[in-house]
């Protein structure tokens, strides 16, 4: 079986091709970092010794979730609003109310509560949370997923190893590293994928594509290796794997029992973060499954306790889940959004967008659990302490999945870039 | 009675009719456009057009490559219309390229498509997204469909395109009463309280219409280029009195750019200054004016190369010099941009004289196969015309001109523009538009792609059998099945297929099966042939569905 998504074949050799000197450079770059190298570099920078782990489950929460109303409440201040605070199973984390079920599972969690990133838009600051790099119009950078797809072995995996399901306005993409790292859009679960049905029968579907072969052959005639270089056959070929493969049904949640179904709840998103569970158990690298709705400019506390209705049986039950089945020590849970949001309440009873101190969880793999990182300004006028970027974010994600955040990659005008541009936090890692 | 059924008779044979003939016209309508042959015939552009010519060739001589021959006449008019258009030439059109005499059939039918709707908004678009990107912008203060539809305006009254480029930099008033400021208010940023902003602004106003990446500089000296900082800053210092209130985007009697002294974090003043030609900038106006004119002066090089940059790629999916928007950071220039540069400057920046003028030149007729082995050199320098991945809108353009004989665009019914709308944003999402701004950088098929094209709706639902479908017309008024796989190729592939084709796709309309994909056991055979065989309308849309996701359909060639 051919891999479904391989390494770029061109991109270097283009690269090269038009500006030779950089590219040389480039190709430098590329390969310091051999084998022997990059284990000689592991080890002189003393990386965490906790296995690194397989997948990433990106829980992305579209519109900027208050951190104060879910990791980082600050009762009875006057930016704290209504909102109480609840005692968890690790005693240095508190959460907001409505995240009971989650409290059961702060002993796996480990929470950032002093993000800082400088976008205040919802598309430049998503751009920003996904890939790690201010958005900037000479280039595109990969989003999180693309990067460790691309850096990271195939395997056995028969379907895309990069998904976005419920994608919102800005799903993760391959940037310059190419569309093949896109990820594949689907929705609620309990509709079909989208495109992997035939519409006709298997005989008639197969003729079609036995009809394709002698109006290949007229066109391939004369064109040489051009043709073949499109990869346009290559993806036919693997799309009909992928539609005949017994992985797809890793997205169908009808075959997990009722009574887990209930757990995760029976909404869109709940029913989504399981079959995010279904596809990294076919070895997919990275999910991102969406939670909409807490762009909350007014009405900031009924709106927000609405989605943690949603967000804490389905976050608690996906952690339960994977730890039950010892899959957690292989995956990494993250909750981000693309900025959290003002300690001040405005005159609607909303918050407004705040990229100056916001709030972010992660769980599993070599992640440590329990504990907190950074604090905010009970006032909310303070910087927040020990403040963490969205590069050291991603350095300390990359390093959880064994990559080498300082590696580079070359962009398609031979610029060097960092698969992150930060450091990993030692804190986080065991 | 009898008189209904006669009515209702003659309804159906006129109705028949009108369908027959739109396959198979007797006479092709010359609905001409005023062909302005002078143009051609015209002592400049053939010397242009010679010019360029030779430039090609001294490059070929000079390294040893011998260029692909020239291309069938319907390759080049697909290339056109994708360009063009966004999709590919319908029957209708094909028969009336057809039926012009063979001298000068591509400029009749490039000036044809200039003065068609189809082309303006087509490619104000792409215009669109060179000059504010793919960002949906500040809502209330930007409108993007205003926009595009005021350069698409331009595009067809065939505006000077330096006149259009000095209103985008320097205009004033509201975004959706002066449309082109949008270029100016698209940076307004309400979050941050902040109004247009001159960095972006000046960022932009190098990218797209000089093609320099000044951006690189913003924060430092360029890395490896001669940009200062200071001439970025100096640039953006331009539109440091750009603001905008209640009467839209205007300049401010005062207003300074400010910078800060890296080291001591000393604020100090940056005054507006121009990256080089100082001599260029007039001394009258506003700053912006003043920007403007320096930008778009015939003495200012880049202006001219950047716009003949980008029309050359969005006409063979790939410009002349790589990246689209980084002209002067290029080790190679080939002579062509400088001599298509200069006739563009020297006769009044005439975006269609332009046009003309690539699409007539030799390297856009060459093949894109050759009976000797094409190289990376060919590629290089021109030698055979580039396989360029089409966008997603040019995709689903063509899958929907594909199943229809008539013409699909501003002349069609409401109806079916709206349908080709809401159809096309969809699948636009789905197929993955480019990455970024960049959409003429290299790239391939993806899965998404092929399942999209393999199981989604669009091509399902225009491929389907019905009374009006393109597909089923053909299967119930073609004379012959030789006739009707030829339609199908002209209609999908803009090209009449080849004997082995015909042979092999006229048996497979009659039903037959190759013997490869028949299971050994012959009753499993016999099973697989009552499953693998539609009805003739249904062996139709096989035909349509399998040519629509060959690799010669999704790339431009």
């Amino acid at each position: 079986m051919e891999p479904l998504i391989r390494p770029h074949p061109h991109r270097t050799g283009w690269v090269i091709s038009r500006r030779s000197f950089l590219g040389t450079a480039g190709l430098a770059g590329l390969n310091w970092l051999t084998p022997v190298g990059e284990l000689l570099a592991r080890a002189a920078e003393d990386l965490p010794k906790g296995e690194p782990a397989y997948s990433v489950i990106l829980l992305w929460m579209q519109g900027g979730p208050s951190q104060l109303e879910t990791f980082d409440p600050h009762p009875g201040t006057r930016i704290g609003g209504e909102t109480k605070a609840i005692r968890t199973r690790a005693k240095d984390i508190q959460l907001a109310d409505g995240l009971e079920r989650l409290a059961e599972h702060t002993d796996c969690l480990a929470v950032i509560r002093s993000m800082i990133s400088k976008e205040g838009d919802h598309e430049r600051a998503t751009m920003m949370m996904k890939t790690g790099y201010r958005p900037d119009p000479t280039t595109t950078y990969p989003s999180l997923g693309a990067i460790i797809c691309h850096e990271l072995p195939v395997g056995k995996t028969e379907i895309p190893r990069h998904i976005s399901i419920l994608p919102g306005p800005w799903p993760s993409r391959g940037g310059f590293l190419g569309a093949e790292f896109d990820a594949f859009l689907t929705y609620d679960p309990l509709q079909k994928v989208p495109d992997v049905t035939p519409r006709v029968s298997p005989p008639r579907d197969l003729l079609r594509y036995r009809d394709m072969e002698i109006a290949e052959k007229t066109f391939a005639k004369g064109r040489g290796s051009r043709v073949e270089e499109t990869l346009h056959r290559h993806s036919v070929q693997s799309a009909r794997t992928m539609i005949t493969t017994e992985q797809l049904k890793a997205f169908d949640v009808t075959l997990e029992p009722l009574s887990l179904r209930r757990e995760y709840g029976d909404t869109p998103f709940g029913r989504a973060c399981l079959a995010a569970r279904r596809l990294i158990e076919v070895g997919v690298r990275c999910v991102e499954v969406t939670l909409d709705g807490w762009d909350t400019h007014a009405e900031n506390h009924s709106l927000t306790a609405g989605r943690k209705e949603i967000l804490d049986p389905a976050f608690s039950a996906l952690l339960k889940d994977l730890k039950d089945r010892d899959l957690l020590r292989k995956t990494i849970v993250v909750w981000a959004g693309e900025f959290g949001r003002t300690p001040n309440i405005n005159p609607l009873g909303g918050r407004d967008h705040w990229p100056k101190g916001f709030s972010v969880a992660l769980a599993g793999g070599p992640i440590r659990g329990g504990i907190v990182l950074g604090a905010t300004d009970p006032e909310g006028k303070k910087e927040p302490d020990r403040p963490v970027t969205v590069g050291d974010l991603h350095a300390t994600i990359l390093t959880a999945v064994g990559l080498n955040p300082r590696r580079e990659n070359i962009s398609p005008i031979g610029r060097p870039i960092r698969l992150a541009d930060g450091e990993p936090i030692r804190d986080l890692l065991t | 009675m009898w008189i209904r059924n006669v009515v209702f008779l003659g309804l159906v044979v006129g109705g028949i009719a009108l369908l027959t003939w739109q396959l198979f016209p007797e006479e092709i309508p010359q609905h001409a456009p005023r062909f302005q042959a002078e143009t051609l015939r015209d002592h400049s552009f053939q010397e242009t057009l010679q010019r360029v010519n030779a430039a090609f060739r001294k490059d070929w001589a000079e390294n040893g490559v011998i260029p692909a021959p020239r291309a069938p006449d319907l390759q080049i008019a697909r290339r056109i219309s994708l360009g063009l258009t966004g999709s590919i030439p319908s029957l209708q059109e094909i028969r009336q390229f057809e039926a012009h005499g063979p001298e000068d059939r591509i400029a009749w039918w490039t000036q044809g498509l200039l003065e068609d709707r189809r082309y303006a908004d087509y490619v104000a678009e792409r215009l669109t997204r060179a000059y504010v990107g793919t960002e949906d912008g500040p809502f209330v203060f930007f409108r993007r469909r205003r926009f595009r539809h005021w350069i698409s305006d331009q595009l067809l009254a065939n505006r000077p395109y330096d006149g259009m480029v000095r209103e985008m930099i320097a205009g004033r008033g509201l975004w959706t009463d002066n449309p082109a400021v949008n270029f100016i208010s698209f940076t307004i940023d309400p979050p941050n309280q902040k109004g247009p902003d001159p960095d972006r602004l000046g960022a932009r106003v190098a990218r797209a219409f000089l093609g320099i990446r000044l951006d690189c500089a913003q924060c430092h000296d360029h890395p490896f280029q001669d940009w200062k900082q200071s001439d970025f800053q100096g640039l953006a210092a331009f539109f440091a009195r750009t603001k905008h209130g209640f009467a839209g985007i205007y300049d401010a009697n005062k207003g300074v750019y400010e910078s800060e002294e890296r080291k001591t974090l000393a604020k100090y003043v940056v005054p507006p200054t121009v990256p080089y030609s100082p001599e260029l900038r007039p001394k009258e106006g506003t700053w912006r004016e003043q920007l403007a004119a320096w930008v778009t002066s015939p003495g200012n090089p880049y202006f001219a190369q950047a716009t003949v940059n980008r029309f050359w790629a969005i006409l063979f999916g790939k410009p002349l010099v790589e990246p689209v928007d980084d002209i002067y950071a290029a080790e190679r220039r080939p002579e062509a941009l400088e001599i298509l540069a200069e006739d563009f400057r020297r006769h009044g920046h005439d975006i269609r004289r332009l046009i003309q003028l690539i699409v007539n030149t030799e390297v856009f007729q060459l093949d894109s196969a050759a009976d000797h082995e094409l190289t990376d050199l060919h590629d290089k320098l021109w030698a055979a015309f580039p396989l360029t991945r089409l966008r997603p809108e040019q995709v689903v353009g063509s899958i929907v001109q594909a199943s229809s004989p008539e013409t699909i665009g501003a002349d069609s019914h409401i109806f079916t523009q709206l349908l080709k709308f809401i159809n096309e944003n969809d699948f636009v999402k789905r197929y993955g538009d480019s990455n970024g701004e960049d959409e003429f950088a290299p790239g391939h098929s993806t899965i998404p792609q092929r399942l999209l094209m393999m199981n989604g709706e669009i091509v399902h639902e225009r491929t389907r059998p019905g009374l009006f479908a393109g597909s089923t017309r053909v299967a119930m008024m073609a004379p012959t099945d030789e006739k009707a796989v030829e339609i199908v190729f002209l209609t999908v592939l803009t090209r009449r297929p080849t004997e082995e084709e015909t042979a092999y796709y006229v048996r497979r309309l009659r039903g037959e099966v190759p013997e490869d994909v028949l299971p050994k056991d012959e009753a499993e055979a016999a099973r697989f042939k009552a499953q693998a065989i539609p009805d003739r309308n249904g062996r139709f849309q096989d035909l349509y569905c399998t040519l629509i996701n060959l690799t010669e359909f999704s790339w431009n060639h």
